[in-house]
């Protein structure tokens, strides 16, 4: 474990350097210990691949007084509550209008779309972090042979349930926003919902698989 | 129950309050007033609780009506508020007869004025907070920006207001300044020499492509030498991350809440209310202070705003 004020009111806790699933692990540990009981200096969590930001009331504690907390939790931590991530499916209709750029990746990694897609069914995700935008899950790990970079500009909408990747990394678009992952796909899913419980179809920690469906079938899926 | 009817919603008038911050595992960033100083005081002038909703304008102001009166309070940016022809004071509670016209012009001075109303304004919270998310379009008014026809409901008036003033000196020591007091990012290190003394005495342009979400810099670039890879990692309001390109970017109230670029500093917490007053084109430079330094800055602002006898005569 190692510390790092990354602003006059927040500390980042690293628990490890590389991205996967053991460093995640400890993230998720730690993130739980965190939510166990309310601690009233605390303000926000942020996980990520290998890290925790903690933001604090920093009138009633400073940097050190939250780094001893961790460390103390760490060490009291005996028995945690079982994690019990989810399996998710999202229904993905592939290519065409919906993925406007798995052409672009077939071709740029010298395969047909057909096999883009199959390698990106293939895996069963994990889901290691929500950022950018409410319920965007952040997936990983994905195909090497698919990876690719993201877009040099950022499109200024990308639509609703956009199946992205980026790296070795996929995720889906919960809301019309802008966006620089390339798009292969798009889903019906309802992503994020505010009257919904939970309000994300993604959590941290879920695992997620992607299952290819026609455009007929696509089309014939209305949102609710 | 009260209105306010929007005639014209001038170039981004958004309903905000102090946010909600805590949600950051659901990948929510916590909004909120740019200039949460000036929409408390703006609100205790009232007697509101200091987060009632309100509505932040941004750079020039819209025209609206309250039908039934009310009373009011402007703060933040001077945006030239007149009620039918008359000129308003800023940082004073006014009255506004029934069928009266409240406009507003062109900022003369910083980018955000904010409308307090007595009662505040009445929009279906999300996550416990009426801020608008303008990326997403949560929260409050429909998530989005007001538009003309749009007609929001005030709340109640309480009681009769008081003529509150701000003692003299309140708001120069709570000015919006062009010079942020910045504390070491995470990634300090990963930066050559030439890059941090260029932060530390260069001069930034805010650039046109500044908004709620983030601050782009135009000037100095800032470049980092040799380092490991660099893993998205949460990133804190008021983060200044670096772009490959070198142009530095400050992460702001609807910030991504993670993010990939090495950060350079931090504006510290109580200078963040003047990120929330920078307009484009504005020049700003940063000055470093300790973590120390930072934080007894944060607990005297902190004890001012909350100090009823401090902030009013």
């Amino acid at each position: 474990m190692r510390f790092q004020a990354a602003s006059d009111q927040s500390l980042l806790v690293y628990l490890g350097e590389e991205i996967g699933a053991a460093a995640h692990e400890r993230v998720v540990w730690l993130l739980r210990l965190l939510q166990r009981k309310p601690i009233k200096w605390l303000r926000n969590i942020q996980p990520a691949y290998c890290s925790l930001l903690i933001t604090f009331d920093a009138t009633a504690v400073e940097h050190a007084e939250v780094q001893a907390k961790i460390l103390e939790l760490e060490h009291r931590a005996k028995t945690l509550p079982a994690a019990n991530p989810r399996l998710v499916e999202v229904p993905v209709c592939y290519g065409g209008e919906f993925g406007p750029d798995l052409d672009w990746v077939a071709e740029q990694r010298g395969l047909p779309a057909e096999k883009v897609v199959e390698l990106h069914i293939a895996p069963t995700y994990y889901a290691y972090f929500l950022g950018f935008a409410p319920g965007f899950a952040y997936l990983g790990d994905l195909a090497e042979e698919i990876a690719v970079p993201r877009l040099e500009s950022p499109r200024k909408e990308v639509p609703a349930g956009s199946v992205g990747i980026a790296a070795r990394q996929t995720a889906i678009y919960p809301f019309g926003t802008p966006g620089g992952w390339r798009l292969i796909g798009r889903t019906q899913a309802e992503i994020f919902r505010k009257d919904r419980e939970p309000m994300g179809l993604i959590e941290i920690g879920d695992q997620v698989r992607f299952r290819p469906i026609t455009r007929a079938e696509y089309l014939a899926t209305r949102r609710a | 129950m009260s209105l306010l009817v929007v005639e014209s919603a001038g170039l981004q008038t958004t309903v905000q309050d102090f946010g909600r911050e805590g949600f950051g595992v659901l990948g929510i960033s916590a909004s909120g007033a740019a200039d949460a100083v000036a929409l408390r005081l703006g609100n205790l002038l009232l007697e509101n609780k200091a987060g009632a909703p309100a509505l932040e304008m941004t750079l020039t102001g819209g025209t609206f009506l309250f039908p039934d009166g009310a009373v009011i309070c402007l703060a933040g940016a001077n945006f030239d508020a007149q009620a039918d022809g008359q000129a308003l004071e800023l940082w004073r509670p006014h009255a506004i007869f029934p069928g009266k016209r409240l406009a507003f012009g062109a900022t003369r001075d910083y980018a955000r004025c904010y409308l307090c109303v007595a009662g505040g304004f009445g929009v279906e919270e999300f996550l416990g907070s009426a801020s608008t998310q303008l990326l997403s379009g949560l929260g409050g008014w429909e998530g989005r920006a007001l538009r003309k026809g749009d007609v929001l409901q005030v709340g109640k008036l309480e009681k009769n207001i008081r003529r509150r003033k701000l003692r003299p000196g309140v708001l120069d020591a709570l000015k919006p300044e062009k010079k942020l007091r910045v504390t070491r990012g995470p990634q300090f290190d990963w930066f050559a020499e030439e890059a941090q003394r260029t932060l530390a005495g260069g001069e930034f342009v805010v650039s046109e492509d500044s908004n709620r979400i983030g601050l782009r810099l135009d000037g100095p670039r800032l470049a980092t030498r040799g380092h490991g890879e660099m893993i998205s990692e949460g990133a804190p309001v008021g983060a200044i991350q670096v772009t490959p390109s070198g142009q530095a970017i400050i992460l702001f109230v609807e910030q991504q809440t993670t993010g990939g670029y090495p950060k350079v500093a931090n504006v510290i917490g109580a200078d963040l209310h003047c990120v929330g007053q920078l307009r484009p084109r504005d020049t700003i430079r940063f000055e470093e202070v300790s973590l120390a330094e930072a934080r007894k800055l944060w607990i005297e602002q902190q004890s001012l705003l909350g100090s009823e006898e401090r902030l009013f005569a």
